[in-house]
């Protein structure tokens, strides 16, 4: 039988499978940490920080698989995406360390002081962490400057406009991300509270994804022609429609208060979309334009190694991480939490 | 202002390397120890429901949780270093060690992180049998994260399985190969028996501080300081055991690393010495000051009494690695490894004479020797990995053709803003988790719904701690 797909292509979609499942649930995640400073209340906080204690380490999971992931697959894209943004890598890594310790430390914390504290390194950590990840998402569709099998740039060259509107959106975005899941799984005044502020970063939020989109097909000649030349334009055309679709029911949803979870799905499907709309710009690239997914690639017997071992867990991982979250569900009231 | 400090940017990276790597080790050795503890604990309970045990269990949880964190937070760091600071390493042993990589995030990270906030929150959302089979993984996870991490890390000591690329590249022939590489089972086996030692020491060491507090009448102190005993007991000898055999097998296969172990600069005939103490001058080729014994170092690397041995200077400089180092941190984990073997004995004797929980020398000892095993864990570690030098994948691939090409002084500003943020979150870490040791554990010990603050006091209780037969009594 002859072998019909093609395993660099394989591990190209379990990869942005596995960053797309990050985004979500570390969206979710490190938009409470960005929502905090809207609720001043210490009861809120703790109602907020509760609805994800028992799942945050595992959400933060998935970028070791991405990050792991790249490292096994395509090492050469990974040892060139590394140093080229150096700074960011490391300042994502110590906002996540922030915010990660403070989900243990807020609770051991004795003095009102050192509590606020913590909620503030919650909050710098959340913020630092989605900026970064924007702008290192940001870097590399500006492209990168490839010497050999290295970077080939200096140490500031990802710093551009571009980069930093990318780090706003990713910002507003996980926001939403995190107002929707709060309306899902809080209620009272303060579920209140979330839907407008889902209201307003959801107004940002799409603002944010019409300037990128903007943006994007001038950044590379390869850009435009697959975005808006003829006859491709058609081809691509169902993304730009879809989402719209989208912002509208989203739109609809929150300001008519139906279902307290479905203003969660649709934002994660319009994340799908723009996901989607990532992945047309750079495909065949893994570093737009210089490095292709095969040129980076890992030899067939590293791919094939780590496959046959992908198949069979990620199906076994996703199914313990929905019991855990389903052990978890329902409302969150005040004065119920898990610390 | 010149960050690089003057240093060359592969010295910073490696610095940086060392550091986050010591600083993310200390948090599993005591949690991957720690974990098995509690599975124990939380077996133990359900098995004779005897309260003490439940009361443990609760009691170190909380402390787990918090080491975890750490844990996790500073491993995802060590994650992403390989790639900036190693990333020329990264492109060409990716196709060898990524995938196993790849594994440890599939097998064991997934694993540990998917259970924990079960084994944390859940019991009385799940019962009692799901709870503990939630421990039970993510003890089990730990286990399996050290075993790939650490096939990974001997691969680099004694590459095997591989063909080189044209471009470079180590490539994989055979991976049964490179995962059961020669120095992987010894590793193995020495690190795991590590973390097992290190947890049974802080938990003697908070039980021996709080018998010196008067406490000798409390279950929960007596149990955890006799469980850490018997561990220290049983096990400080297998690790020196351990220890041995792993030496052997890096004699045979980086012998230059024992050579600097052993402090050998000079090649002996006749008998080989075993150098107790000396003061390594590298640059001078000689150990200065030396104490030794005669003879007894050729039966201690099994070659009999009158072998001889090439010494260092068979060795070109440039091919050595800093003696100074690693002579020393050697000289620190087999001190404490005996030191260990020492309380363990003392603790049977002490036992056997029936005043295990009334002997405040013992008590103290145990309490000095509290931290022994993360100081041990670390020197082991600095032994390894600095005798690897000056090579990354030993024999194949030197360090300083391994690192990424960055700025010094890009590297300077993150070490320095590593060091500065380890400190302060990690310090109040550990602060944190010595307050949770400082109070003894009670009857009705609470888990992660900790009894301080409106809204904790309301939370969710375990139910079989309010059971009316473990009523909080006032003797205790
Ligand atoms: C012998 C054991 C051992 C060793 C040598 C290392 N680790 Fe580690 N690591 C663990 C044992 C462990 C663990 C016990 O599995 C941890 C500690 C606490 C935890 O959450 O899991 C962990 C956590 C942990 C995490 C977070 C996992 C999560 O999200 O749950 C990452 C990404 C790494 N490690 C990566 C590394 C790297 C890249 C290392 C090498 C340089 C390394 N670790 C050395
Ligand atoms: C098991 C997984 C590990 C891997 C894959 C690993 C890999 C590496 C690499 C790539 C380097 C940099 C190159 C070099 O300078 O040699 C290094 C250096 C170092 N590592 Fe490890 N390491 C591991 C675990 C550890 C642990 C757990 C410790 C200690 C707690 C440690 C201590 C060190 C030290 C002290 C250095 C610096 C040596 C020097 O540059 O002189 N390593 N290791
Ligand atoms: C007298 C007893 C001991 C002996 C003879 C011994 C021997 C050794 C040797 C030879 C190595 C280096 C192996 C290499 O580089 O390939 C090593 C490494 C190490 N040791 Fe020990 N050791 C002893 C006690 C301990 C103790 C008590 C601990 C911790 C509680 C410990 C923890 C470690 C660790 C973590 C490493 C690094 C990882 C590794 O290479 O396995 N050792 N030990």
């Amino acid at each position: 039988m002859e072998i019909s797909f093609d395993l660099t292509i394989a591990w190209a979609l379990l990869l942005a499978f596995a960053v797309y499942v990050y985004v979500v649930l570390d969206g979710f995640d490190l938009g409470i940490g960005i929502l905090y400073p809207f609720f001043p209340e210490k009861q809120d906080r703790d109602l907020m920080m509760n609805t994800v204690a028992p799942v945050w380490d595992g959400n933060e999971t998935w970028l070791v698989l991405g990050g792991g992931g790249l490292f096994a697959a395509f090492p050469m894209a990974y040892a060139i995406i590394m140093p080229a943004v150096y700074p960011l890598i490391i300042a994502m890594l110590l906002g996540l360390i922030f915010r990660g310790v403070a989900f243990e430390f807020r609770w051991r914390a004795t003095s009102r002081f050192t509590q606020k504290l913590w909620d503030f390194a919650f909050i710098c950590g959340s913020v630092a962490a989605a900026l970064t990840q924007g702008m290192i998402l940001g870097a590399l569709l500006q492209g990168i400057e490839v010497d050999g099998r290295a970077y080939g740039g200096g140490w500031l060259d990802w710093l551009t406009p571009f980069t930093i509107l990318c780090g706003f959106a990713v910002v507003c975005g996980y926001a939403l991300l995190g107002a929707c899941w709060l309306n899902w799984r809080i209620e009272g005044h303060a579920q209140h509270q979330v839907r407008v502020l889902a209201r307003i970063f959801g107004f940002a939020t799409v603002g944010f994804i019409a300037a990128v989109s903007i943006a994007t097909p001038f950044l590379e000649q390869e850009y435009f022609q697959r975005w808006l030349a003829w006859p491709n334009v058609l081809e691509v055309a169902p993304v730009p429609i879809l989402v719209v679709g989208l912002v509208l029911w989203l739109a609809r949803e929150l300001f008519t208060d139906r279902n307290d979870w479905m203003p969660f799905v649709i934002t994660l499907a319009l994340f799908l979309l723009c996901f989607i709309g990532l992945g047309v710009s750079m495909w065949p690239y893994i570093i737009p334009t210089e490095v292709t997914l095969w040129d980076a690639a890992s030899p067939e017997s590293s791919q094939l190694f780590m496959f046959v071992g992908a198949v069979v867990l990620v199906p076994i991982i996703l199914a313990y991480t929905i019991y855990a979250y389903w052990v978890f569900r329902g409302k969150l009231r005040h004065g119920e939490g898990y610390h | 202002m010149d960050l690089s400090f003057g240093l060359d940017a592969t010295l910073l990276a490696r610095i940086q390397f060392a550091f986050t790597v010591a600083f993310h080790f200390i948090f599993p050795a005591f949690s991957i120890g720690l974990a098995s503890f509690l599975a124990v604990l939380n077996g133990a309970y359900l098995w004779t429901r005897d309260e003490a045990y439940l009361r443990l269990f609760q009691y170190w949880l909380k402390i787990f949780a918090i080491s975890f964190a750490m844990g996790v937070v500073s491993g995802i760091v060590m994650s992403y270093q390989f790639g900036t600071n190693w990333s020329v390493f990264s492109d060409l042993a990716g196709p060898v060690i990524g995938p196993l990589m790849a594994y440890e995030v599939l097998t064991a990270f997934f694993l540990e992180a998917g259970f924990l906030g079960i084994m944390l929150f859940g019991r009385e959302k799940v019962g009692d049998a799901l709870h503990m089979a939630a421990c039970l993984m993510v003890a089990i996870g730990t286990a399996i994260s050290a075993t790939w991490i650490l096939s990974v890390n001997s691969w680099m000591h004694t590459p095997a399985g591989f063909t080189m690329g044209e471009n470079g590249q180590f490539l994989p022939a055979d991976w049964w190969a490179i995962i059961f590489n020669p120095s992987f089972p010894y590793r193995l086996v020495h690190t795991l028996i590590a973390a097992y030692l290190t947890t049974a020491f802080i938990v003697g060491g908070v039980g021996a501080w709080h018998l010196l507090q008067g406490r000798t009448q409390n279950r929960g102190v007596r149990t955890m300081f006799s469980m850490a005993m018997w561990m220290a007991a049983l096990v400080a000898p297998l690790q020196i055991i351990a220890g041995h055999e792993q030496g052997l097998n890096t004699y045979e296969h980086q012998p230059v690393k024992v050579l600097a172990m052993e402090g050998h600069f000079e090649s002996s005939q006749d008998g080989i010495p075993l150098i107790l103490f000396g003061i390594p001058d590298q640059e001078a080729g000689e150990m200065r000051y030396k104490i030794e014994i005669p003879r007894i170092g050729g039966p201690i690397l099994e070659k009999g009494w009158g072998a001889s041995l090439d010494g260092l200077d068979t060795v070109p400089r440039e091919l050595q690695p800093p003696v100074e180092i690693v002579f020393w941190s050697f000289r620190v984990m087999v001190a404490l490894g005996f030191a260990m073997l020492g309380v363990g004995l003392w603790s049977l004797w002490a036992r056997w004479r029936g005043n295990l929980y009334h002997a405040p020398w013992l008590h103290r000892a145990a309490l000095v020797m509290g931290p022994s095993g993360l100081v041990a864990v670390i020197a082991g570690w600095i032994t390894t990995e600095v005798g690897r030098q000056p090579y990354t994948v030993y024999g194949e691939l030197l360090t300083a053709d391994s690192v990424s090409p960055l700025a010094a002084s890009a590297v300077g500003a993150s070490l320095v803003a590593f060091i500065v943020i380890y400190f302060t979150i990690f310090g109040a870490g550990i602060l944190y988790i010595l307050k949770l040791m400082h109070h003894a554990p009670e009857r009705g010990e609470r888990g992660m719904d900790d009894g301080d603050g409106p809204i904790r006091t309301a939370g969710i209780t375990p139910g079989n701690v309010e059971a009316p037969d473990h009523n909080p009594h006032p003797a205790e």
